[in-house]
């Protein structure tokens, strides 16, 4: 009977959220504003070709900068949530599989640098280009050739920090700028590179370490 | 109706249906994907919205593509927490209120 109630109310609160959200999607308000001629204006300015990019890494920067704290707040808090007792798989891996993971893998930390590359004139960037390292790293996770992460080293600490501690700096050394993340035009486009190759290091590897922290298992060592 | 109208409510209908999910369902696993579902439904509203006239609109767009990491984070997180939770209690559903 209350699984009932709460079903049917949450039904009902449902269709009137349909409602309420459909209503003003039908006419779309008049005098909005139009933030695709703001974006146009300023991109010379940007030091990069792509609004995309321009936007997530020159007007609006502070997002991305808080977004990079938000993924290395969650890996933390993974991490120090601790080691719990997941089942051992059994690894019977293919050895066609191994080898085609061989041969993707460098192709894959390629196809990142150039993402990373292309960003600036094109689709792409440092989130598409993490997400491929990431994937990288988990593809060679689940054919056996990568071991899953136990405590990170040093080494691994700094390169899931350096994302963040680069754009962090970069911040902190333009504030005399008189803004936050207001980058000077003539060097906007190798700040942005700068801070893209640190936060591509970095989100590759927190990605990866969301996947291959939470794969551990109690009898790897290595 | 334009194509980014159209999107816009799909995302709507994702989003109620995610709300609705996330109330209902008890099982944490399946309640994590309701809430994905509710995300998804919002990036939807926010791009299709963005592209009047069939132009895109690059501040939205910018704006999902944080939005979108932050979700795969907040999952990964979410699920580290149900397992920790089936790994002390054997269970994937929270206790029931007592009231």
């Amino acid at each position: 009977m209350k699984r009932f109630v709460v079903g049917s109310g949450a039904l009902a609160f449902a269709f009137l959220l349909i409602g309420a959200l459909l209503e003003p999607l039908m006419e779309p308000p008049s005098g909005g504003v139009d933030l695709r001629t703001a974006v146009a204006a300023n991109m010379t300015a940007s030091g990069v070709e792509h609004p995309v990019t321009a936007v997530l890494l020159n007007f609006r920067g502070y997002d991305t900068l808080l977004e990079i704290a938000v993924l290395l707040l969650a890996l933390i808090v993974i991490l120090a949530s601790g080691i719990d007792t997941a089942s051992d798989r059994p690894r019977a891996v293919n050895p066609i599989l191994q080898t085609l993971a061989r041969l993707a893998a460098p192709l894959m930390v390629v196809v990142a640098v150039y993402l990373l590359w292309a960003g600036a004139f094109r689709p792409g960037g440092a989130f598409q280009a993490g997400a491929v390292l990431a994937a990288a790293a988990v593809l060679l996770h689940l054919t056996g050739l990568l071991p899953s992460w136990q405590v990170p080293t040093l080494t691994l600490r700094w390169g899931l920090t350096a994302g963040f501690l680069i754009f962090l700096a970069v911040a902190a050394g333009l504030l005399t700028q008189g803004a936050l993340l207001q980058y000077p035009p003539a060097q906007a486009g190798m700040l942005i590179l700068l801070i893209e190759a640190g936060l591509t290091l970095s989100l590759g590897l927190i990605l990866a370490g969301l996947f291959l922290f939470l794969s551990r298992d109690p009898g790897d060592d290595s | 109706m334009s194509s980014g109208l159209l999107f816009a409510c799909v995302g709507a209908l994702l989003f109620a249906m995610g709300i609705a999910g996330v109330i209902l369902i008890g099982h944490l696993l399946r309640r994590i994907l309701a809430f994905n579902v509710m995300g998804s439904g919002a990036f939807l509203i926010l791009v299709g919205l963005a592209q009047r006239n069939d132009v895109p609109d690059p501040v939205p767009q910018a704006m999902v593509l944080t939005g979108i990491v932050v979700t795969v984070a907040a999952t990964a997180l979410a699920l580290a927490l149900v397992r920790r939770l089936f790994a002390l209690t054997g269970k994937l559903e929270l206790p029931a209120d007592e009231t």
